[in-house]
């Protein structure tokens, strides 16, 4: 068994990834990410790691070094936030497309302007489309857990694909927890060495990111998505195994007192522990709330979130990120449209609110519950959706 | 150099590792100069290139004129990517993942891949020092696009973005001197080559080979479709490039110059700028003002030589 030790997140993050003895890591500091990276250099120059630590002199270069890196077959990690993944964002598509097994942990923060440091989804929800396997912790414990978990799905040769954790800025980054550190030999008997089927070597010479002209492009694309669907079998059973070895086991989507619940709130992230609270709460006073908590973000798991809201009247939907001029938030868009089509289809009300670190309590969800109901009694439409705590 | 030239080519490698078949346009100098390179490098080595002509016309899925391992992510991250599979490589050696073989890191790019978009990632590359070389092929614009001005476009040279009109005369700005930018970096191994010298620059991209840590070469890569000249004119441009002194071949080792092909007094550069169809609205008067530019640059370099 690991070890339980209270530490900040981000420094079991940093040790997470120097236990899966990654090659290369290529960062350009950032806040709140800079925690992690300052731990993964101090490891490599006290010889606790032994790895190419890259400071590259952007975040566009950081993902560039790593698509370097990991075509030639080494294992490779990055983390960044916020303006970061907008610099790298280029190169983020192109890793995906390149089937580059990339592990990121992105340390969720707003996006500029006005410019903030703070936590939201906004960065994350920016690369919604961008063809990585993403994923949400909750807890440091999660985020510990999910590098190697990470690692394992995104270097499996049935998947390889690159590998977002989303970690909430500073309410995850910056806290102090207790966090179970695995042993090596559950590292070792978790996680294989990295043996990719293709990589740069003058042996066996390739060619890799040729240009598609029009009668090529679909295909590509076309197999692209199809990996990433595909990769569903492989993340549960990397979870499933992960659960063997920590007896911790992770969904892609995770319920809270959803039996009998009629009003449902579905977050992602660290909200979901004060979400909780509030459930608690609103069950205490009779009422039939409960929590869907949505940790695989791509690929989008369909019949999990069907299964998990069967029988849920209405759904709160919390989003952390603005679709501007449309829907509201990214995450109830996503969520109408799992749902759209379906015999039992629940109302979806959608809230968006804790922009930029603004704090979200678990009383402001329990008025989120109250103004849902109220709201679900009429017609709701897609484009109608609340920023809630806006100060008047 | 030039009198051993009969010997020296049966020294080549006879082998081609970019090979015929490329799409690039007739008479292309720069495609030439990238055969060069790969002949000068051989198998042992690892391409990455930037998005550009040379990335264009030699990877049309699902076919590839490369024999060797050869990579391409995106326009102005060609240092960068390079740079890590250089650590990756570096890294599953020392951890005992993957023989020491010697492997060659060569980043290429063109001008605005070089000295525009791609600028800082090259920076950032040379000055983390690591074991690679970096080819800048040059031909004066961004010929991929269609012939729009870069900022290694020279003086006077009218192109899509900067054309000759009746207020303007064409490029109104100085052609960037990289190769300087880059001795500025202090890196071991700094040359300029042209393709019209074939066995000079392949003895320096050798030598950057060589070379431990970061080594940069520019290569100036004629390029007919964009210079408006003939396809069979290409050659004799790139020699009367360095003939006048528009393009000095050098190379500066540890921060020592040397000129590599010394040429005697200079030939006008009208000699050079007449022939082509980019210079054709230049007057006197300029062609006078760029002739002053070429003879204080050429004296300069040649101080340098003797620092």
């Amino acid at each position: 068994m690991g070890k339980r030790v209270g530490v900040e997140v981000s420094i079991a993050a940093a040790d997470a990834v120097g236990m899966a003895n990654v090659d290369v890591v290529a960062a350009y500091p950032i806040t709140p990410q800079t925690h992690i990276v300052e731990h993964l250099s101090d490891l490599v120059a006290n010889g606790k790691l032994d790895a190419e630590f890259i400071p590259v002199e952007s975040e566009h270069s950081a993902m560039s070094v790593c698509c370097g890196s990991s075509a030639l077959g080494a294992r490779t990690f990055t983390c960044t936030s916020s303006q970061g993944l907008a610099l790298m964002n280029e190169i983020v598509f192109i890793a995906a497309s390149m089937r580059l097994p990339i592990v990121m942990i992105l340390a969720n923060r707003s996006l500029s302007g006005p410019l903030s440091i703070w936590n939201d989804h906004t960065d994350v929800m920016s690369v919604r489309d961008c063809g990585w396997i993403q994923v949400f912790t909750e807890t440091g414990q999660e985020v510990f857990d999910h590098v190697m978990w990470a690692f394992r799905v995104a270097e499996d040769r049935q998947v390889s694909l690159p590998v977002i954790i989303n970690m909430d800025g500073f309410i995850l980054t910056h806290v102090i927890e207790p966090i179970e550190f695995w042993d090596s030999a559950m590292v070792k008997q978790y996680l294989p060495d990295f043996s990719p089927i293709n990589v740069l070597n003058p042996d066996h010479p390739t060619t890799v990111g040729g240009f598609g002209m029009p009668g090529i492009y679909t295909e590509a694309k076309v197999a692209q998505n199809e990996a990433l669907v595909k990769s569903k079998p492989h993340i549960l059973k990397a979870w499933q195994e992960l659960g063997a070895v920590t007896g911790r086991y992770y969904q892609p989507v995770e319920t809270y007192k959803i039996d009998g619940a009629e009003t449902v709130f579905l977050s992602m992230g660290s909200t979901g522990d004060t979400v909780a609270m509030a459930v608690d709460e609103l069950r205490a006073q009779g009422k039939p709330a409960g929590l869907i908590k949505l940790r695989l973000w791509r690929p989008f798991p369909f019949e999990e979130l069907r299964l998990a809201a069967r029988g849920v009247k209405r759904l709160i939907i919390i989003d952390r990120a603005v679709s501007y001029g449309g829907p509201g938030g990214p995450v109830a868009s996503e969520i109408r449209s799992a749902f759209y089509g379906e015999k039992e289809m629940p109302v979806v009300t959608n809230f968006i609110c804790g922009l930029a670190g603004r704090d979200v309590t678990p009383e402001d969800y329990i008025a989120i519950y109250s103004k849902s109901e109220k709201m679900a009694q009429g017609q709701v439409r897609q484009e109608d959706y609340v920023f809630y705590g806006v100060r008047e | 150099m030039e009198t051993l030239n009969v010997y020296a080519t049966r020294l080549l490698e006879k082998s081609e590792y970019f090979t015929p078949g490329h799409r690039a346009c007739q008479g292309c100098a720069e495609a030439l100069a990238v055969r060069l390179v790969a002949k000068a490098l051989g198998n042992n080595v690892i391409v990455g290139s930037a998005t550009g002509c040379m990335e264009i016309i030699s990877s049309p899925l699902p076919f590839t004129n490369w024999k060797v391992p050869w990579l391409h992510v995106a326009f102005e991250n060609a240092a960068a990517v390079l740079s890590g599979a250089e650590a990756g490589y570096r890294a599953l050696v020392r951890k005992g993942k993957r023989p020491e073989k010697g492997t060659v890191f060569l980043a290429m790019g063109g001008d605005g891949a070089t000295t525009d978009i791609g600028f800082q990632a090259l920076s950032g590359a040379l000055e983390r020092g690591h074991n690679f070389l970096y080819v800048c092929y040059d031909n004066e614009a961004y010929m991929n696009t269609g012939i729009q001005r870069s900022s290694s476009t020279p003086f006077g040279a009218s192109t899509t973005t900067s054309p000759a009109g009746k207020i303007h005369f064409g490029q109104r700005t100085w052609k960037k001197n990289m190769a300087e930018i880059v001795v500025a970096h202090n890196v071991p191994y700094v040359a300029t080559a042209c393709s019209s010298y074939p066995f000079d620059l392949m003895e320096k991209v050798q030598k950057a080979a060589r070379t431990p840590g970061p080594a940069y070469v520019h290569i100036l890569s004629v390029c007919p479709t964009g210079w408006r000249i003939a396809p069979n004119k290409a050659i004799w441009i790139g020699r009367l490039a360095v003939e006048t002194g528009v393009f000095p071949l050098y190379e500066v080792v540890d921060g020592k110059y040397r000129i590599t092909h010394e040429v005697g007094e200079l030939k006008p550069v009208e000699d050079y700028l007449r022939p082509q169809g980019r210079f054709r609205h230049l007057t006197p008067d300029m062609i006078k003002h760029i002739q002053d530019r070429v003879s204080a640059e050429y004296a300069k370099l040649e101080a340098k030589t003797r620092l």
